[in-house]
């Protein structure tokens, strides 16, 4: 069982650090790598949602934080003139502590009200982005600097993105790379004690409250983690699109986040990953389709959890027949 | 010596139906105190303020001195008084034996950092937890269902499942809420002897809430009758039994009801 997963894994890593780089460069298709970094920083996101979907709640908010990561990061660096790599983790964990503040109140509510409150998060955050006079209004912050170079004692780990001679190349191998950290992060909380206990939460919080488990903690650090993967992801889109504006992220992309998750599969940590590729990826080939674009993807949605209620991924389970 | 637990004229009312009035009485060590009552009497909002789910309007509750009415109920857990749910409430998608162990939590020594990182400690503590787990199966006679999905489990045993996630906890002070509840005369007596089996080999002081008046009457040590919210007898089954109040509280059928 180890070695099948090392090996799928090692399969994984060479898939897409070798073969889609080597078949883009092919084909020619050099605008694969933009949807592709697309779809791994979206999945980092969706990797947040997935996770407070874990202790039972439906979080239809993401794109806030997205956006909040992606405007930290952008006036840091505009601003501030701060190295984007220290960005990245300082936007995340800007987030994260703002979701503390947020999930405090919000977290005791269940089920639809608190789903409603995340949806309404979305617009808070970017009435904010209009209104606050650091982040530019409507004009929203341009020309933001591609990333610099990042050395450790004077070892260049990442080359700076300006001197690449094709910085889609560099986005994308970091946008894996932030991808398979997150889903690494997010597989071992889900296979240890902490998930385990997220799994009680969410099966019945009164029982867990009763066998000693904080429940308002694990809920709010559950929150704050997936907040915090919502920061990085909005602060790396900032950085690739070199700017940001308070329509960035709206409520459609929070939706979408959440949607991602269900298509995947709330019971696999490598649903939400395996969901976004599918939809953005399915929803970018409709475009042949034309007017019935949105049609023919709404249409398969709906099919898709009549039949599928657990995501795709539990196809797999019916073949072994059942976990 | 003190008792483990003393309730202090305790009262809970909701807006201005009063579910418990005044009702005060001390927990021995390692006794099995039943409360009793006719239906709707305040049996289960007497059980919630002692483990703390519902906060007391006035009067407190005593752990080995201590005052634990106020607090969280996951602190109170932590301190060693646990309650089972009437409602047979278990972690659904979860095997029996994963029910078991993740109720172990209250004994890890690892942070839940250390659990992510998978340090040495976290490693014993799992180990100890399966241990453990697998100890208390044996315990409950659960072998043969260990792996099933808990949902897919019949009403006696998710009862013992029940009493299974309880004791993971370690606890001092067990509350069963109605253990023998919808349970036949044979499935009674073997939940009685694993009640006393949980006192004698375990050393876990025992509360319960129950309607089932004959298995009351074989287990308890003693007693205390509640109605209308107010505790009206304490005292050993026998003086139970022969108590005026008590026979009054179930008027019409009572002998069949208080089992003579």
């Amino acid at each position: 069982m180890k070695a099948s997963r090392l090996l799928g894994f090692s399969a994984f890593l060479l898939a897409v650090f070798v073969l889609v780089p080597l078949f883009i460069g092919a084909t020619g298709r050099w605008d694969f790598f933009y949807t592709l970094t697309s779809v791994a920083l979206l999945s980092v996101g969706a990797a947040g949602v997935w996770l407070t979907f874990y202790i039972g709640r439906i979080n239809i908010g993401q794109g806030a934080y997205a956006l909040v990561g992606g405007y930290v990061s952008a006036i840091l660096v505009t601003q501030g003139g701060v190295s984007f790599w220290l960005t990245l983790p300082v936007a995340g964990l800007f987030c994260a502590v703002i979701s503390i503040l947020i999930g405090l109140p919000i977290l005791r509510l269940r089920g639809v009200y608190f789903a409603m409150v995340t949806l309404v998060l979305t617009e808070v955050a970017r009435l904010s982005a209009l209104a606050l006079p650091i982040t530019n209004g409507a004009k929203g912050i341009t020309s933001i600097p591609l990333p610099g170079e990042l050395s450790v004692f004077g070892l260049t780990i990442i080359p700076a993105f300006g001197s690449l001679s094709n910085p889609r190349i560099g986005f994308y191998m970091m946008a894996v790379v932030l991808m398979i950290v997150t889903y690494l992060v997010l597989w071992r909380i889900v296979n240890s004690r902490l998930g385990h206990l997220c799994r009680s939460l969410q099966q019945n919080e009164e029982l867990s409250a009763s066998i000693g488990v904080n429940t308002a903690y694990l809920r709010v650090l559950a929150y704050a983690i997936s907040s915090f993967f919502g920061g990085i992801a909005g602060a790396m889109f900032a950085s690739i699109a070199q700017s940001i504006y308070p329509s960035s992220f709206v409520v459609a992309d929070s939706v979408n986040f959440m949607l991602y998750c269900f298509l995947g599969g709330l019971g696999y940590v490598f649903g939400p990953m395996l969901g976004t590729f599918l939809l953005y990826f399915g929803w970018d080939l409709l475009s042949i389709a034309r007017e019935y674009q949105l049609l023919i993807y709404s249409g398969v949605m709906i099919l898709l959890m009549l039949v599928l209620p657990n995501g795709v991924l539990s196809l797999l389970d019916k073949k072994e027949g059942g976990k | 010596m003190t008792p483990i637990l003393q309730i202090k004229n305790i009262t809970k009312r909701y807006g201005g139906l009063t579910a418990v009035n005044d009702v005060s009485f001390d927990v021995r060590a390692g006794e099995i105190l039943s409360v009793i009552g006719p239906n709707g009497a305040g049996k289960s909002t007497l059980f919630k303020l002692i483990s703390s789910f519902v906060p007391a309007t006035s009067g407190e509750v005593l752990f080995n001195g201590e005052r634990i009415s106020s607090l969280a109920p996951h602190k109170v857990a932590r301190m060693g008084v646990v309650r089972t749910f009437q409602e047979t409430t278990i972690f659904r998608s979860m095997t029996v034996r994963e029910n078991i162990i993740v109720s172990h939590h209250l004994r890890s020594k690892a942070s839940l950092l250390g659990f992510f990182l998978g340090t040495k400690q976290a490693k014993e503590d799992e180990a100890a937890f399966a241990a453990s787990a697998d100890d208390i199966v044996d315990f409950l006679g659960l072998q043969g269902i260990r792996n099933e999905l808990a949902s897919n489990l019949p009403q006696g045993h998710l009862r013992a499942l029940g009493m299974a996630i309880g004791l993971a906890t370690d606890p001092k002070v067990i509350l069963l809420d109605e253990p023998f509840a919808g349970m036949n005369h044979d499935e009674t007596m073997k939940m009685v002897g694993l009640v006393r089996r949980l006192r004698d080999e375990r050393g876990v002081t025992v509360l319960l809430v129950e309607h089932d008046m004959p298995a009351v009457m074989k287990i308890s040590d003693r007693i205390v009758c509640i109605n209308f919210g107010q505790k009206i007898a304490e005292g050993t089954p026998k003086e139970i039994r022969e108590n005026e109040k008590v026979i009054e509280a179930y008027l019409g059928s009572e002998d069949a009801a208080i089992g003579m």
